[in-house]
Order: structure tokens, then C-alpha cells, then sequence
């Protein structure tokens, strides 16, 4: 008995690193393998060019735009709100019945499918608020949707700034609001930028609420406004991968690269912001 | 701003004694607080949205019909409203995604909770959170260019657009939802316990196996239901890979629809509003909430449960 168990365990260990290593491996050949495809077509002029009815002429230029005013919008709406709710929560709220309802409702809100945001959006936003398919109504739908997460992410910077920081500011007579202000603010900021940044960009990948919405496939101008028709990197690559003709599906691999660079410089931004805001505040 | 932000709250021009709140402090904390509030009106939103449009839908459609009849056909001229097949694709996917999601999260969990040195801890743990970071559309090209292709050289039946695909890859998105949270109930499993088992010549498997897992069972329970919602919500990834045929049939070689997919597949056309056709997505999308919303709820119970006996 004693002899068989070392083997046992051995491949028990075995077993569990290989559940670790094995997804690994296939987000791995995944990437190279939508890599590998998109350098047959990705170029400059992919990147300049406007949709077209030919795969090889066809470029992804409306839909970097679209998604860059997507980006700078939703932000604006969801992360001042996010952190908002995150502040009455943590330092307001307390135990009374309505924080807590507002808890159990949030973390209700994060379980929702995003296609439900998505008719949200189109009845609310699109339909009666009258916005039509515009940038801010895929904004407005895109910022309710990453709203329960700024939250929560702001709320766990908030609990992790020490409670006797707050006493030695109200011991100086500070009051509740500058104590929020002037020291608590400061020290979750890193934490709340991080996680604001890192919802923002789980928008950015998002593409099934935007095909609720209604953005568009065929664009060939380039939004001015907030109220102008817009597409988005993901809905130009759905609408790429669903065309039978291999070309597109060359077009898609491509649009991927593209979207997963932004999302690569968006996420690594945040991580070179908290690691300085963070040496800053050790000072 | 390098100095000590603490000396800050002593500049405000008037210093006020004690905690008593001064005019602009109430307005701040009530402008606070209807943020606050904002979220719960989101919920508010989205119920009366899905409300009002199902409700116009069976005014128009029949009750017994959306659940009695096996057909969906709403978008031919030979009009079915029958949920049934929707559903059925939607379980179909979301099983075999729980198939490799369940196995593998459990066993990364316990990896990182009872071998992993801190160090490979800390590499292999954000490792495994991007898979849950990478768009879904990615993995809907992934499963309809690469998945599909290397499973019909093995299996030369299977279609173009089929159930098992989608659902391979959507299993492997979600580990990371079964991993992180069944990871955090195993660490938090007293070491005292593990001790125990090891001086009483127990083996490290058999530790985990009897001890340790048993400890965390409820947790990882909330953590599998938690990715079983959101593979029942998941939607592009089925929408490109398992097609567009609503089939009442449990065949994972054939092409299915989900609920999420008969949403995009009517989005991407150009739907009028008021007309049955647009308030459809409303009805399927009010049973997929349901749906969810039943499986999110039952999870957080757990959660809630454990963290009361545990006397948090």
C-alpha cells in the first residue's frame, strides 16, 4: 500500500497541473493561430481603409474610430458614476436595509447576460430616450453595463485603505467629507483607476449588447458626432467571420489582432498606472 | 503630489468641531446616494423593459403556445412560437461547456490551492484569468475556424454548425470562473484540518478528497452555478459556431440555437419596432433572465449560507 501511493499522488499532481497548463496551451495556439492568419492580410492600408464589398480592399478604420469614441464615452459615464456608488457604499451606507439592497441588487446586476443589457439599450436608450442607433446609445448601454463592476472593483480599493487612517483624520477635525477627500480618496485611487480601467476595457471586447443596439456592419464615413451611426472593432469582425468567402475570414483575423493590441495597451496601461500611483504614495 | 496627503482635510478654511454636518456635506451625501441608488434603478430598467415588451408578445401569442408547441419558426412564413428548441440548444451548449469547465477549474483549483509555491501561485493564477479576459468573439472565431475543422477530420458526420464547438471552447472561457472562486474556498479551508489528515497518515490526495474538498464543497458549488449562468448567457461565441437551425434535439453533432443566438439573429436584421417579430426577442430574452436569474440566485444563497455559518 505504502509503495503505490507516491504514484498515485504523482499523477493526482499531475492531473491538477495539467488543468492549470492545458487551457494555457489553447489560449496559446488560439493567439498564434489568429496571428499567423492576420499577417497574411494585416498592413497599413487595412488599418486606413473603409469597409468594402472586396475582402483585399476592405480596412477597419470606422471601426477603430467607433470604438475609440465607444471607449472615451462609456468611460465618462460609467467610471464618475461607478465611483460615486462605490463612495456612498463604503463610507455612507453602513448596515442600513437600502445599502444592503443596493448590494445584493449589484451583485445581482454582474450575473446578468450582456445581451440583456443589450435590450435594455434598445428599448430604453435607443427607443424611448429617442438616441436611435447612435455612439451614445451604445455608450449609454455599454457604461450601464460596466457600471456594477467599476463598483465593485472602487468599493474593494475603498475597504482596503485601513480604518485608522480615517480616525487620525477625524481626530485632527477633519470632517467626513474632507476626511473622504483629502485621505481616503487618495489612497484608493490606484486600486479604483486599475479596476475602472480594467471594466472599461471588458467593454471594448464586448459585441453582443452593440448588435442589440443596432451598430452598423457597412460604414463608409467616419463618425462626427455622438449622435451618428457607428460601428465597433467587434461587430466589424462578427460581421467578417460570418461571410462564407475565405478572404473575410482573413479580414477577421486581422480586425482580432487589431482589437487584442488595443486591448493589450488599454489593460497594460493600467498596470503601469497602479504601479506608479502606488511608488508615488510610498513616498 | 509627493507629501503626506494626510495634512490635507486640516486645510479646509473653517475648522468644524466634532462630526456635525455642514450644509454643502448633506448635499454632497445625498448626491452620493442617488448614485447610489442608480444601480437599483438599472434593475428597475431592465425588469420593465422585458416586462412591457413579453407582455405586449403574448397578448399577440398564446402562453400555452410559447411553452406547449416544439417548433420555432417566427421568422418563416409558417409562423411557431414554441420555446422548447431554443432552450434545448441553450442546455445543450451550456452542458458541454460545464463537461470541460467542472473538471478542469476543480482540478486548477486545487493545483494552485494545495501544490502551487507561492511563486507559481502568483504566475499561474492571473495566467489563468486572462482566458475569462479574451473577447468572445475571439473564441467564436477560434471554434468556427480551428474547434470545427479538427473535430470533422475526426468525426466526418459532424456539420458545419454544431453544438459541440461552441460548446468545447465556451468551456474553456469559463474555467476561469469554476477556478478562482472554488481556489478561494479551498484556501480558506483551515490548515488545522489538512494537519490532521496528514498525522493521521492520510496522503495528500486522499487529504484532498476526503478533507479539503468536502470543507469547500458549497463553495465550489456557487462557483460552478456562477459559470453555468454565464454559459447560458454567452452569446457570440454560439452565435457564430453552432448556426442558426432552432432543433428540438439533444445531438451535439447538429446545428443548434440558442436563445442568445435567435436574439443576434434578429438584431442583425432590421427589426421595426411594435412589430411581434421585435417583441419576440423580448420573450425569449425575459426566459433566458429567468433562467439566470434562478441560477445566480441559488448560488449567492450558498454563498450567503456558508459565510453565516462560517459567522461573518
Amino acid at each position: 500500500m505504502s509503495g503505490k501511493r507516491p504514484i498515485g499522488e504523482l499523477l493526482f499532481r499531475g492531473a491538477c497541473l495539467s488543468a492549470v497548463v492545458i487551457p494555457l496551451a489553447v489560449l496559446g495556439y488560439l493567439i498564434a493561430d489568429v496571428v499567423a492568419d492576420a499577417f497574411l492580410r494585416l498592413d497599413w492600408s487595412f488599418i486606413e481603409s473603409y469597409p468594402s464589398r472586396k475582402a483585399e480592399k476592405a480596412g477597419i478604420l470606422p471601426a477603430l474610430v467607433g470604438s475609440a469614441y465607444l471607449i472615451v464615452v462609456t468611460a465618462a459615464l460609467a467610471v464618475p458614476l461607478g465611483v460615486a456608488s462605490a463612495i456612498y457604499l463604503e463610507e455612507y451606507g453602513g448596515k442600513s436595509w437600502w445599502s444592503r439592497v443596493v448590494e445584493v441588487n449589484i451583485a445581482n446586476l454582474a450575473g446578468v447576460p450582456s445581451i440583456i443589457y443589450g435590450l435594455l439599450g434598445l428599448g430604453v436608450f435607443v427607443r424611448l430616450f429617442g438616441m436611435d442607433r447612435s455612439i451614445l446609445a451604445g455608450a449609454c448601454t455599454l457604461g450601464v453595463l460596466i457600471l456594477p463592476i467599476v463598483i465593485m472593483a472602487s468599493r474593494e480599493a475603498l475597504r482596503n485603505v485601513p480604518n485608522n487612517v480615517r480616525e487620525a483624520s477625524y481626530g485632527l477635525g477633519a470632517t467626513k467629507l474632507q476626511t473622504i477627500r483629502g485621505v481616503v480618496l487618495p489612497l484608493a485611487l490606484p486600486g479604483m483607476l486599475t479596476g475602472s480601467i480594467l471594466a472599461v476595457s471588458r467593454a471594448i471586447g464586448e459585441t453582443a449588447p452593440l448588435v442589440v443596439v443596432g451598430a452598423a456592419t457597412y460604414i463608409s464615413f467616419l463618425p462626427e458626432g455622438l449622435t451618428d451611426d457607428f460601428s465597433a472593432l467587434p461587430i466589424q469582425i462578427f460581421d467578417w467571420v460570418s461571410r462564407p468567402q475565405e478572404a473575410f475570414l482573413l479580414n477577421a483575423a486581422a480586425g482580432i489582432v487589431v482589437l487584442m493590441s488595443v486591448l493589450l495597451v488599454v489593460n497594460g496601461f493600467a498596470l503601469w498606472l497602479r504601479a506608479r500611483l502606488q511608488k508615488r504614495l510610498r513616498r | 503630489m509627493p507629501q503626506s496627503s494626510v495634512d490635507k482635510p486640516t486645510m479646509g478654511s473653517k475648522p468644524i468641531v466634532g462630526t456635525s454636518k455642514g450644509y454643502g456635506e448633506r448635499i454632497v451625501e445625498k448626491l452620493l446616494a442617488g448614485c447610489g441608488s442608480l444601480s437599483v434603478l438599472i434593475t428597475i430598467g431592465i425588469v420593465a423593459t422585458l416586462v412591457v415588451e413579453t407582455y405586449h408578445f403574448f397578448s399577440e401569442v398564446g402562453f400555452g403556445e410559447f411553452f406547449g408547441d416544439t417548433q420555432w419558426t417566427p421568422l418563416f412564413a409558417n409562423k411557431h412560437f414554441g420555446i422548447w428548441p431554443l432552450i434545448c440548444g441553450t442546455l445543450i451548449t451550456a452542458f458541454i461547456a460545464m463537461c470541460v469547465a467542472v473538471p478542469l477549474g476543480l482540478l486548477a483549483a486545487i493545483y494552485l490551492s494545495e501544490f502551487a509555491s507561492e511563486r507559481v501561485r502568483s504566475v499561474l493564477k492571473p495566467a489563468l484569468e486572462l482566458l475569462a479576459g479574451v473577447p468572445t468573439i475571439v473564441y467564436g472565431y477560434f471554434a468556427l475556424i480551428v474547434v470545427t475543422p479538427a473535430l470533422q477530420q475526426l468525426w466526418p458526420e459532424l456539420q458545419g454548425f454544431n453544438a459541440l464547438s461552441p460548446g468545447l471552447v465556451m468551456g474553456i472561457m469559463i474555467i476561469p470562473m469554476v477556478s478562482s472562486l472554488s481556489e478561494d474556498a479551498l484556501y480558506a479551508v483551515p490548515r488545522s484540518l489538512r494537519e490532521a489528515a496528514w498525522g493521521m497518515g492520510a496522503g495528500r490526495a486522499s487529504t484532498i478528497r476526503r478533507v479539503v474538498l468536502p470543507a469547500a464543497f458549497s463553495g465550489i458549488v456557487a462557483s460552478v452555478l456562477l459559470a453555468l449562468a454565464r454559459a447560458i448567457g454567452e452569446t457570440m461565441i454560439v452565435a457564430i459556431a453552432a448556426g442558426q437551425q432552432a432543433n428540438f434535439s439533444i445531438d451535439p453533432t447538429e446545428s443548434v440555437q440558442t436563445m442568445t443566438a435567435f436574439i443576434v439573429q434578429v438584431s442583425m436584421g432590421d427589426t421595426p419596432s411594435g412589430t411581434t417579430e421585435y417583441r419576440t426577442i423580448f420573450a425569449v430574452a425575459s426566459t433566458l433572465f429567468v433562467f439566470t436569474f434562478i441560477v445566480n440566485g441559488i448560488s449567492q444563497h450558498i454563498v450567503h449560507k456558508q459565510r453565516r455559518m462560517q459567522g461573518h
